[in-house]
C-alpha cells in the first residue's frame, strides 16, 4: 500500500509503471485520475485544497485498508494533493492491482466514492467574482451506501 | 485540549486552532461552551447539520464523550476526490 499527501504535482505514468512492477499474481491494474475541472462559466483560475494534516493519512489509510479487507487486493495506490491548483491539473489518482478484473475496478470504484467524503479534505474554487468552499453534494453521501 | 477549525469553519471563527480549557463531558458540551464565548462562535455552531467533527483524527458525532480526547476538529462535510 502506498499513501502519498502532497501538494507537488504527480507524474501518473511514472507512479502507474512503478505500481504495475514485480507483480507475478497481478492480471488487471486499474488507475483513476482526478483532475481540476473549470466551472461551467469557466471563470474558475484557481482551486484550493485544504486538509488535516495527520488525519488526512490515518482516514486515506483507513479507506485503503477497508477497499483490501472487501477485495482480494494485490496492492493499493492512493495520491492526493493539496494547496492551489488550476484547472486542468491533475488532483488525485488512485490505483488498485488485482487477480481479476472485477475486484480491481470494484475497490477503485469504492475508493473514490469514500475519498469524496470521508477524506478531510475541502475544496475552495477562486474565480473572478471571488472565493466560494465547495459544497458537499448529498449524491456523494448517499454512493456510499452502494457499499 | 486542542481544539481545530477547518475551511469555512476556521475563517468564520478566525483561527486554525486553539487551546481550550473545558470541563466538557461531550462534544455539544463543548460546543454549548463555545457558542457562549462570541458571536463569531455562534455563528460558526449555528447549524450542526452543516457540521463534522473528529476525535483526536477519527470521524465522530456530536454526542460523543470527550473522555481522554486531546484533539477535537471541526470542520463542514468532506470534498475530497
Amino acid at each position: 500500500m502506498r499513501i502519498l499527501v502532497q501538494s507537488e504535482p504527480f507524474d501518473v505514468g511514472a507512479e502507474t509503471a512503478r505500481f504495475g512492477k514485480g507483480h507475478q499474481n497481478v492480471g488487471a491494474l486499474v488507475t483513476f485520475t482526478g483532475i481540476v475541472r473549470n466551472n461551467d462559466a469557466g471563470t474558475m483560475t484557481a482551486m484550493q485544497i485544504e486538509h488535516y494534516p495527520g488525519m488526512t493519512e490515518k482516514a486515506l489509510t483507513a479507506i485503503a485498508t477497508e477497499a483490501q479487507t472487501r477485495w482480494e487486493l494485490q496492492d493499493v495506490l492512493v495520491i492526493h494533493r493539496h494547496g492551489d491548483l488550476v484547472p486542468g491539473e491533475m488532483i488525485m489518482m488512485v490505483a488498485t492491482a488485482a487477480r481479476h478484473r472485477k475486484a480491481a475496478f470494484e475497490a477503485a470504484d469504492f475508493l473514490m466514492d469514500y475519498l469524496k467524503s470521508r477524506a478531510p479534505f475541502w475544496k475552495r474554487e477562486i474565480t473572478s467574482e471571488g472565493a466560494e468552499w465547495v459544497a458537499a453534494k448529498d449524491d456523494d453521501e448517499e454512493a456510499l451506501k452502494r457499499w | 485540549m486542542q481544539v481545530l477549525y477547518f475551511a469555512w469553519v476556521r475563517e468564520r471563527i478566525g483561527l486554525p486552532k486553539e487551546t481550550v480549557e473545558t470541563t466538557a463531558v461531550t462534544v455539544m458540551d463543548l460546543v454549548e461552551e463555545l457558542r457562549q464565548r462570541e458571536e463569531r462562535y455562534a455563528l460558526a455552531f449555528s447549524d450542526l447539520s452543516a457540521l463534522r467533527v473528529a476525535l483526536d483524527q477519527e470521524l465522530s458525532d456530536f454526542e460523543a464523550s470527550l473522555e481522554g480526547v486531546r484533539e477535537v476538529a471541526f470542520f463542514p462535510p468532506m470534498t475530497g476526490g
